[in-house]
Order: structure tokens, then sequence, then C-alpha cells
């Protein structure tokens, strides 16, 4: 019988108080019973329609039927069959957009919580699952796949599931892309992406970090060493910043920087060396998932006032509402419809303030969407101490700049086929934020395996 | 990581370490730099590449004791391990098409980065004038290395305990003077002088190429940290860079930029009533 609950069972979380001053974990994850309870919600339609609005089509009926029957391994084997990073896309899916937007249980009440399930059952393998999976006998074939988020590492896994050598090449020190520099510790435990590489290596993947594609050698150099096949899944490039007066002030960040200096050189530990600064007040400009990231990093690094400034109103921001709510409730304090105008010199080259200025939201324009426009005269003066820009990326050179024939878009993002992920060069293909600009970790991971699956056909036919 | 196989002590505070990385050594150029970073808990901090040797797979840093970092890399001897170490990145010098005769300046620790640029120079067959300058004879470097790559070389202590009394700028200034024709003015060292070098070619029109060492995390072009003013338009010196047109360059903002932790720095040494001992528990810990 169907647990008739409109609403879902609530995720215990740590309380706000005490997290705001902590790196550890936001949310706590359910027990089994809760996870069972939440699981008899599900009415396990015929028609699947959240199946359909996840980028991994993770068979979400039946996965969340063996949850509900206490049946975790049965229920982690389901969704580790399309998914390479459960315990990953459980936290940091939009769920609220993908799956369980389309949930009918949603039509009236809350959507199943087909996420925090998914965390659960990931959570539940990280404890109880004993066996490592069964390497798969080689093919023999090796192919080369740059960068290490997560379409790097769903690239990497379906690959060397299908049987190919597979070497990842990393240019940090550390191996998992946006998901060890820009999301913090507190959404994404860094030990649960570790364990996630260690899976791949155990299915034979090489990691190699500290190897920059574009200039320790390049793709072209790559296919001479060998690999018959290229995956580029380079990530973010450079912030962007607004070109207003004061952003090169000591005490501005791009947030790729703010989060990077925070979550992978650990400036937050003692004991690491890599500065930040103190800050009293900062200001975050944006309203994606990294402002709000950053603006809960600041909080916890001991900025007594974090603001976010968003151009447009909440209902506009293209955070996770779960990330607001948590942002909201660890007392960041939101500033909607405003916008800076200038940054403020303290007299010594830092940051002494900020000019804003009120926005209103004009008639929906071509794109359907509201233009912000200012409001003349509603000119404010901000006191804060660091700012934070986080307004997106613009893609990264290095490959690009020396991979001849690689045709990019107007942006600058790699060009490939929508179907297959091929780029215009024979044999390479790309997916990810190097693709589309900043987009989403389940996204990427999507991207992944189609192109682990063109990979694989191409090299089939190539013979 | 990296193998380090020989160790020199170019004087009290800079020290040069030859590393073994082959793939590094082999797509190397002069201008371009490596970030490394020393242990888990280390920062990464870049280094522009001193020298390489793609024979032997090696590359050469040198650098000068500023903070922990370049503290504990002096620690290291021969046969030990650097943890990470990344490149070649960035840029490599891009000189004036059919330069005849140029004036590399190096400025301190500077000159461990303006060799290599003289040295690339004289390969090429360009006529090569070097102004080292140094504040006194004690910190001398690289004297022999830039006597065999230059046609001259012009040693200046800002005290006059060793070569002529004097700024570079000066030397510089009665060079031209003089009426040498330089094609191209490479200036590597403290932001300041390679300000005030800029000033001094300007009036002259020539081209001055300076080497921008701003803050950095990645050096890939992903943290945005090295952004930079470069005739109006802002640069990341760790894609677009590290060389500049060093009469675009706004060195005012660089070194405020460059400023940003020192006051941290030094509220971290006073904290700590002995570096040292911190310094060597971390040497002990990394080489468990």
């Amino acid at each position: 019988m169907a647990n008739m609950s409109l609403k879902k069972v609530p995720m215990p979380t740590q309380d706000p108080q005490v997290r705001s001053h902590n790196f550890d974990e936001v949310a706590l994850g359910y027990t089994p019973e809760m996870a069972m309870e939440e699981a008899a919600r599900c009415l396990g339609c015929k028609s699947k329609p959240c199946v359909g609005g996840c980028p991994v089509n993770i068979r979400i009926p039946e996965f969340i039927a063996k949850v509900a029957q206490g049946d975790f391994r049965e229920a982690y084997e389901i969704i580790s069959d399309t998914n390479a990073l459960p315990g990953v896309s459980g936290r940091v899916c939009p769920q609220e957009v993908q799956c369980e937007a389309r949930c009918v249980r949603a039509v009236k009440g809350e959507p199943v919580a087909i996420g925090r399930l998914e965390r659960f059952v990931a959570d539940w393998y990280r404890e109880h699952g004993d066996e490592t999976a069964a390497r798969p006998a080689s093919n023999g074939r090796r192919v080369a796949v740059v960068g290490s988020g997560p379409a790097s590492l769903t690239c990497a896994s379906d690959l060397a599931r299908l049987g190919y050598e597979v070497t990842v090449f990393e240019a940090f020190h550390t191996a998992g892309g946006v998901l060890v520099y820009g999301i913090p510790e507190f959404r994404l435990p860094k030990a649960i992406v570790g364990e996630e590489v260690d899976k791949l290596a155990a299915l034979g993947v090489k990691v190699e970090t500290d190897m920059v594609v574009g200039k320790t050698f390049s793709v072209d150099e790559m296919f001479e060493m060998g690999y018959e096949a290229v995956f580029i899944g380079s990530g973010a490039g450079l912030p962007m910043f607004m070109g207003i007066e004061g952003e090169t002030l000591a005490g501005v960040y791009s947030a790729n920087e703010y989060l990077t200096r925070i979550n992978l050189m650990k400036a937050y530990r003692e004991g690491y060396d890599t500065p930040l600064k103190v800050s009293r007040a900062a200001a975050v400009v944006g309203g994606g998932n990294v402002a709000m990231d950053a603006a809960r990093c600041a909080k916890r690094m001991g900025a007594e006032h974090v603001y976010v400034l968003y151009r447009r109103d909440e209902e506009e921001m293209p955070a996770r509402k779960e990330e607001v709510h948590h942002a909201q409730e660890e007392g960041i304090e939101f500033m909607l419809l405003t916008n800076p105008v200038r940054i403020l010199d303290d007299g010594k080259g830092r940051v002494g303030g900020m000019e804003c200025v009120k926005m209103r939201l004009a008639a929906p324009d071509e794109s359907g969407r509201r233009s912000p426009k200012v409001i003349e005269g509603s000119n404010f003066r901000l006191e804060v101490d660091t700012v934070v820009m986080s307004l997106g990326t613009s893609p990264n050179p290095l490959i690009r700049s020396t991979t001849p024939g690689l045709e990019v878009n107007r942006r600058g993002c790699l060009q490939v086929d929508e179907q297959t992920m091929a780029t215009s060069r024979p044999g390479v293909y790309a997916g990810g934020d190097a693709v589309t600009g900043a987009a989403t970790v389940i996204q990427a991971m999507g991207a992944g395996k189609k192109a682990a699956a063109s990979i694989h056909a191409y090299l089939r036919e190539k013979g | 990581m990296v193998k380090i196989v020989r160790k020199r002590a170019l004087n009290s505070s800079v020290t040069l370490l030859e590393v073994e990385a082959p793939l590094i050594a082999q797509k190397a150029l002069a201008g371009q730099f490596i970030i490394l970073r020393l242990d888990e808990q280390g920062e990464r901090i870049p280094l522009t590449i001193a020298d390489f040797d793609r024979e032997k797979g090696t590359v050469t840093i040198i650098f000068q004791k500023v903070g922990l970092t370049t503290q504990l890399l002096s620690e290291l001897e021969e046969g030990g391990v650097i943890l990470d170490f990344v490149g070649p990145l960035g840029c490599p010098t891009e000189l004036p098409e059919n330069a005849k005769r140029v004036c590399v300046i190096g400025g301190g620790v500077g000159c461990a980065i303006a060799y290599p640029q003289a040295k690339a120079c004289r390969a090429r067959g360009i006529a090569v004038d070097v102004i080292a300058g140094f504040r006194s004879k004690d910190i001398v470097i690289l004297e022999e290395e830039f006597r065999a790559v230059s046609d001259r070389l012009f040693v200046m202590t800002d005290d006059g305990s060793y070569g002529e009394r004097g700024l570079v700028t000066q030397k510089l200034q009665s060079l031209v003077d003089g009426g040498v024709r330089y094609d191209a003015v490479i200036a590597i060292g403290p932001v300041p002088m390679m300000k005030f070098v800029s000033q001094t070619t300007r009036p002259y029109g020539i081209p001055t190429l300076v080497s921008l060492n701003p803050i950095m995390i990645d050096g890939t072009g992903m943290c945005g940290g090295c952004r930079v003013t470069v005739g109006g338009e802002m640069k990341f010196a760790c894609v677009d860079g590290p060389d500049f047109d060093g009469h675009k360059v706004d060195f005012d903002e660089l070194m405020n930029r460059n400023g940003l932790y020192r006051g941290q720095e030094a509220r971290e040494l006073e904290r700590h009533d002995c570096r040292m001992d911190q310094m060597a528990r971390r040497l002990m810990g990394r080489k468990k």
C-alpha cells in the first residue's frame, strides 16, 4: 500500500546555527526506515515520467521499489547500471527541475524525494557494499580522457566497463574537477568523490594528475602516444567579471578562485598553507549554485555579514531551491533586484565598500525572460570588505588553441554533434562545461555517457 | 612527483634546484613557468623556468626565500622530491620579428628568469646586452652564466660594492643616449623595476617586454586570480602571459594586488614563535 502523505519524509540536517561555523555536511541523510517510508510514496507509474527527466536515465521506479522492500543492494545495482556517480548526483542534482519535476505525486503535494533516496542508496552501499567491481577483460584499445570532472569520470567509467584501457589526464593535483575544487565539503564530502575515483581505478582506469593537455602535451600527441580516441571534458574556463570600476582591487575574487582556495587548497583547515582574506562582510554577486556555495563558504570562514546580490528576483534565481533555502537558514542576506555599480577603494587599494543600484523587472523580452532594468537614483552604499564575482565562465583556451581543426562556437565553446558528442576532429569527443559553458553536474555526466557510447561505436567501426 | 638532481645556493637567500621533469623539459621555452606544490598541505606557487635540458630531461628553477613555501623548498636536498610540478605553463616569449639587438635586464632574483631570455636570444643569433642589477655584491648571481650568453654584461649594484653603482634604468638610459639601438628590451625583476624600465623606454618607442608574477592558483586559466590590466583590458597572466607589453601594463594595480596577503603572512610569522619548528615538523612529516 502506497504511503499517501503529501509531504516528503523530511531530511535530517545539521542545525543552521551550528553548521554555519563548520564545513561538515549539512544534510545528514535518511535512515533505512526513513528511506523505506519515503520509497513507499512512489506509485510505480507504468509511464515512468521521472526517467525521462533524468539526463542519465536511471531506472527510478525500479530502484525505489527495491528500497521500499529494503533490498538496498539491488537498488544500488539498478542505479549504478546507468549512473557512475550516484553518491555525487544524489547530493548535487537539481532534482526539482529534472526527475522530481515530472513525478506524478507532485501534481498534488510534494514529489517523491528521488534525490534523497538515490543518496541514501549510494551511502548505504559505501558502508555495506563489500565486493569491488570485477575488472572487465581488456580489449587492448586505449582511450584518453582529458579532465576528471563529472563528464570525464562518467565517460571513463562507461568505457572501462566496455573493456577499454582508459587514462584520465587531470591538470590539478587531485582528480574530481569541479567536484573537488568547486563544490564545498559541506555539500559534497571530498571522501565521497575520492571513493568514486577509486572505483574507477578498480575498473582499471589510470589517473595521471599534474598533466595539462594543451601544454604538457597536445591532443595530437595523444594520438601519437597510441590513444585511439580522446574525450575532452576540460570543464569551465576563465571567470567572467562585470567590467565595473574597482574589480581589480585587492579583495575582489572570482568565485572560482575563492572556492578553489577553500575547497581544493583547504584554506579553511589548520596546517594548510594557502591563504584567504579574512572578511568581516562579504558580497557575492550572482544567483547560481556557485554563488550560494561561495556565500556559505564566506559565512563559515567567519564573515559576520554575507550578502548575495542578484539582479533579478528569487523566482528567477538559477540556484537549486534547497541551496537557497539552506543559505537563508544559515543567515546569508539576500539582496534581490540589486546590482553593483562600482567597487570602492578603501584608500589603500583594498575593497572599501560597494555602490549598488536597485533593479526592477521589465516585461518579458523575445526570450520570454523578464529583463532587469535599473531604477534611476536608487544608488546606495553597501559596507563590505570582500567581493566575490560569481557570474559564470568563458571556455578555457588551452585545448582549442593547440588543437588544429577543432571547431568552436561564437562563445569559444567546443562544437559537437549533440547526438554523438563528436567534435569536428575524427576520434575526438567532448562534453560538459567545455561544450555547454557553465551547466550542472548531471548534464555533464549525461554528456560523458553519450560520448562513451559514441566512442565505442566509432572504434568498433574503425576496427 | 619530481626528484631534485642538483641544488646550488646562489646566495644567502636564492637557491637553484634542477629537477627531473622530462615531459616539461621536452616542451619548455623561454618565458614559460611551472606550478609546484611541496606536499599535501602545501600551497601552489608559480615559478618561471630558469633553464631546461631536453636531453637530460631536467628543468631548473631559481627562487628567493620570501615565504613559507620558498623557505621549505630551499631546505630540500638533492635526491629529495617535490610532490607536484606542473607545466610548462603560459606563453613563450615572443620577440619582435627581425630583432637584431636586444637588451635583457634582470633585477635581483629576476635575473634567474632573465638568463634563459638572454640565452634564447643568443641562440637565435641576436646581439644581447645584459644589465643585471643587485642591491649589493653579496647577492650577485649568475654572473658567469650571463657573461657566456651576452655580448656585453653590465652588473649594477645599488651601493656600488660591485660592478657599477646605480640603477639598471640609469645604465639603460646611458646606453640608449650613447647611441645603441635596441630592437627590444626584456625586463624581469621586481614590479617597480619593470615599471621604471618601461617608463625609460617609452619615449624612445623601444618595444619592452615584462614578465609578470601575479598571485595565481591553478595556472591554467581557471581561477582568474592572476588578472592584470594591460592596455585597459583585463588579461590573465597564466594563459595570456606571463609576458606583456611593458608600455601597457598597469604596474601599480599589480603591486597592490600582490600585496593582498602580505599582512596576513606577517601576522602568521608573529603567531608562531618558532617558525623553524613548524617547518622541521613538516619536513619530517614528508619524509615518512
